[in-house]
């Protein structure tokens, strides 16, 4: 029996904000708990919440990017459900008339386009934080720490247009390449700053209607996410196989496992009694708002892959690579004003840059090397001051300490030998210390030219201008 | 004149004049407070400290000439669902029994910076729940004018601390009837300002979109001059009317001949009791006098405001109360087994019985499957009960109906019936479904000495033109001078 995996995706993404989602609070992590609150977000008897304009604007930024539909009216809703870490007992949220809907986001799988349809992007907030054990204590509480509750929380629901794991982690992926690039959310999925629960079902190829499905939770990555969808579409297979039945329920990825479990059924799911927030006004976008925030978006990942494709004549690899993500692109586009050759600026980044940066948690923002002293270490290749070779070694120790290609080359004297005299004695040492490979050459042995050429640049220490050494070797070997 | 019973423009002159101290003022209440509270049991809170220091600092403002604001040195009582920073706010239930909010009300920010001095909190209906003060977690407020009466509720304490002279003035909320009908059971005058003129935050949210805070006073200038301070726009409560305010003073006086009044024809018929509608009769004829042009309108919907509003208040109460869960304040059971029997213990421990009733109800109401039939049905009567009242005011320039259907009623009379207690707010509750402004004004007195209160209704944001009727009858009528007999 064929089944064909059906996959939505629920997308959670706290928005870059400085204040909460609806009082002045700073929305800032790593703060010492309980810090970063007031009445507001405490939910003390009394409190009224008032929207933060931002948080609307980046939800628009982000509904633009999406290619979503922005009805002129939203409302919000009260989620209730009781929860320690909830200040209110209920979560402000958006349930009819959502900010955003149909919107649509294209990946590439395996080659191919799939556009994958969203149902729709709303405003919410989020809850605290608990923690049932703390390091050192034997102490058998839970402690709440209240500074992540209301900070604005976006979420984004695609329509069940996924066909396995992997289109899944691609679809996550690409979309955190936008957020990203719209600067609304840092894009974090260990830390919890973007989180994703994935509805799972299978159907008979052909079928349209769709099978029971189980809600994937707790899944912190790229490679969890294809890793847990992988596991949960085998095992309703196996169940479906069996002649058994998928039980609606939520599951939780078990990382460590490497499997669903579990965690409460159809029945066991909350009633959330949504109603309309009484508290808030209506959410009016007026089109000319949206427009304006249309109008301001920064170039999109894919508009910018084109772009380097056309103007810089880039390999579709070298562009997809320099756009992944909007720093690494602001950083080639730099190193062009500096040096305009784009391919070679293209092969250093890829090469040596990334290799560089791979290390390091930090991105491309926080690189020891700017674009100035990249272009500076290749207009000094490109004008023969030093080799490539020998580039490669001053690129890595101007990511080590942070300097200029000219101050290392000048301190360790590696400019390149250029001068004929210079070279010619190195040449004709050489000569006198390989007479074996020597008279093979003049026997009519190409091969060894290629052996005493790299014992040239051996001598010199890579030094010797490889063109120079060409010319001045096949007139000595020639002479004796 | 007894000090005690003085009105706030009264003492506004004596205090200018420095005939009185806004000190001496606060320690003639705070001693009738002494005697009279055990009583009437209007506090649940009494200022003792507060009020001689806030009296200090209005003394020093006055001394100055030129620091003196309409309420500076004026003493108040507070309903306690009002947040005052560090003075105990219990809503009048167990589950906050000892509970002490951190910041200002917008009201309570607006009255300090006026230099008013806080004589005390007063009982109500536990989170405003309740027509007769008798669902307070502590203990009932008896009426002043017989302690075998309620005083009304919610706003019970505010009202019998009015008309018991243990305060100058004081503030109510109001969801259903909860400032008027108190008002008219004590015989002080009461208004429901338009929803959204008086910002809500600080206010313990009941039902959130018909809750609003409002003054209840000895007559209806001082009504003017608390709704001067406490009205206009709130950055913090994103439901405040962005709008300025008219000046509610100026108009007072002005003539009202050749108004037109409406009279709701609902709002007449069967269960109104026949003193109050002699009273209302007689207030009439004063009416009349005035110039006043009487003409029956139709507000056909009216049956159904007492359904709508006990869907949509419980619906909006049921969340409002999730909060009280006993992690994070108020009280929580002694040793729970888990968190699950923790919420159970806190809250069944903590809540009244009538609380518990309209949590259920509401939690019912929003119930999947049940949401569209009550929560949704209920939102579209409270629309057909607003064009109700657009349509007459097309016609009419305000409306004049009977507060309540009765003069207050005897303690535990109706506690055990509550659509009876539920029906004592039919001509008060569809006034907040629209978000309209209304005022109850004393309009006579019962053959047992009780009193009984007229209501204007205006439309929205007509609380200059509701003030100047209500005004022009009160200068007609000396109700409003009568006090019990404590």
């Amino acid at each position: 029996m064929n089944y064909e995996p059906v996959i939505g995706l629920e997308i959670h993404a706290e928005l870059l904000t400085v204040s909460k989602n609806f009082c002045a609070c700073s929305a800032n992590f790593g703060q010492e708990p309980n810090t970063s609150v007031c009445p507001v977000c405490l939910g003390l008897p009394g409190v009224l919440p008032v929207l933060n304009k931002k948080a609307v604007e980046y939800s628009l930024r982000t509904a633009v990017s999406l290619d979503c539909r922005i009805p002129s009216r939203s409302i919000f809703a009260r989620k209730n459900y009781f929860y320690p870490d909830m200040p209110k007992d209920y979560q402000i949220s958006q349930y009819e008339q959502p900010l955003a809907v149909c919107g649509h986001l294209k990946i590439m799988v395996g080659g191919r386009e799939r556009d994958i349809a969203i149902e729709r992007v709303h405003l919410e907030e989020d809850t605290g934080k608990l923690f049932h054990e703390i390091p050192g204590s034997s102490d058998s509480a839970s402690w709440i720490d209240f500074n992540r509750a209301g900070i604005p929380l976006l979420e984004i629901v695609t329509e069940p247009e996924l066909r396995s794991g992997k289109e899944a982690k691609l679809f996550m992926a690409k979309l955190r390449q936008i957020l990203t690039y719209i600067g609304v959310c840092d894009g974090n999925m260990e830390e919890g700053s973007l989180r994703c629960d994935a509805n799972v079902s299978l159907r008979r190829v052909g079928e349209q209607t769709l099978g029971t499905k189980t809600e994937v939770k707790n899944v912190n990555s790229f490679r969890f996410l294809q890793r847990a969808l992988e596991y949960e579409i085998d095992r309703q297979r196996k169940v479906l196989e069996e002649g058994g039945r998928v039980v609606q329920e939520t599951r939780l990825w078990d990382a460590a496992a490497g499997v669903t479990q579990p965690m409460r059924s159809k029945e066991e799911a909350h009633d959330y009694r949504y109603f309309p927030e009484p508290d808030l006004v209506p959410l009016v976008v007026e089109e000319s708002w949206a427009a304006g925030i249309k109008a301001a978006l920064p170039e999109l990942p894919d508009q910018k892959r084109e772009r380097f494709v056309e103007r810089y004549q880039l390999p579709d690899y070298d562009a997809g690579i320099l756009t992944s993500t909007r720093e690494l692109a602001d950083y080639f586009e730099s190193c062009l004003q500096f040096y305009p050759q784009a391919k070679t600026v293209s092969n250093w980044i890829l090469g040596e840059l990334l290799r560089e940066l791979k290390g390091s948690a930090a991105g491309v923002g926080a690189c020891p090397v700017p674009p100035q002293n990249l272009a500076g270490l290749l207009r000094l290749i490109a004008n023969g001051v030093i080799s490539g070779k020998i580039g490669k070694a001053v690129f890595q120790e101007m990511y080590e300490r942070g300097l200029s290609a000219e101050t290392i080359i000048q301190k360790r004297g590696l400019t390149q030998i250029t001068d004929t005299a210079d070279l010619t004695i190195i040449v004709d040492r050489v000569i006198a210390d390989n007479p074996e490979p020597a008279a093979a050459y003049r026997a009519g042995s190409e091969r060894t030219f290629g052996f005493l050429v790299g014992q040239v640049m051996k001598a010199s220490r890579g030094r010797a201008n490889p063109k120079l050494t060409n010319q001045i070797l096949r007139e000595r070997l020639k002479q004796k | 004149m007894k000090l005690q019973n003085i009105t706030i423009s009264r003492l506004q002159k004596l205090l200018l004049n420095r005939k009185i101290s806004p000190q001496e003022i606060t320690q003639a209440l705070l001693a009738r407070i002494r005697e009279k509270n055990s009583r009437v049991n209007a506090y649940l809170t009494v200022a003792e400290d507060e009020a001689p220091a806030q009296a200090g600092v209005a003394d020093k403002r006055l001394g100055k000439g030129d620091g003196a604001c309409p309420l500076t040195g004026i003493p108040l009582a507070i309903k306690d669902n009002i947040c005052i920073k560090g003075v105990r706010m219990t809503c009048a239930s167990k589950i906050l029994e000892h509970y002490v909010p951190p910041y200002n009300a917008t009201v309570i920010e607006r009255l300090s910076d006026q230099g008013y001095v806080l004589l005390g909190k007063t009982n109500m209906d536990e989170f405003a729940m309740g027509s007769s003060t008798e669902n307070s977690g502590f203990a009932p407020t008896r009426n002043p004018w017989d302690t075998r009466c309620v005083p009304g509720g919610s706003s019970g304490g505010s009202a019998a601390a009015v008309a018991a002279g243990m305060c100058a003035a004081a503030l109510g909320s109001d969801t259903g009837g909860s400032i008027r009908q108190p008002a008219a059971f004590c015989g002080v005058v009461g208004l429901k300002p338009t929803y959204g003129l008086v910002s809500r935050y600080g206010l313990v949210a009941f039902a959130s979109s018909l809750d609003q805070i409002g003054p209840i006073t000895r007559d209806v200038r001082d009504a003017a001059i608390l709704l001067s301070a406490i009205a206009g726009h709130d950055p913090r409560d994103s439901t405040s009317a962005p709008k300025q305010p008219p000046d509610y003073l100026s108009k007072l006086g002005q003539s009202i001949n050749g108004l037109r009044l409406g009279l709701p024809k609902e709002y007449f018929a069967e269960g109104l009791d026949p003193e109050v509608a002699a009273s209302l009769e007689a207030a009439r004829e004063v009416f009349s006098r005035l110039g006043v042009q009487f003409q029956e309108v139709s507000l056909p919907h009216t049956d159904y405001s007492i359904a709508a509003y006990y869907l949509i208040a419980p619906a909006e109460a049921s969340s409002n109360l999730a909060r009280y869960d006993g992690v994070r304040y108020g009280h929580r059971t002694s040793k729970p087994k888990n968190l699950l029997q923790m919420y159970y213990d806190s809250r069944e421990e903590g809540f009244g019985a009538e609380v518990k009733r309209r949590i259920m109800l509401g939690t019912y109401a929003l119930s999947a499957g049940y949401y569209d039939a009550y929560y949704l049905k209920a939102q579209k009567v409270r629309t057909l009960i607003k064009r109700d009242f657009d349509l007459a005011f097309t016609e009419v320039d305000a409306l004049l109906t009977p507060t309540a259907p009765s003069p207050a009623f005897r303690l535990g009379e109706k506690v055990t019936d509550p659509l009876q207690m539920y029906l004592s707010d039919i001509y008060t509750n569809s006034v907040n479904l629209a978000g309209l402004p209304a005022i109850s004004v004393p309009c006579g007195f019962t053959a047992n000495g009780l009193p009984v209160g007229l209501q204007l209704i205006g439309p929205a944001f007509g609380e200059d033109r509701l003030l100047t009727i209500a005004y022009a009858y009160e200068r007609e009528t000396d109700w409003h001078t009568r006090r019990p007999n404590l």
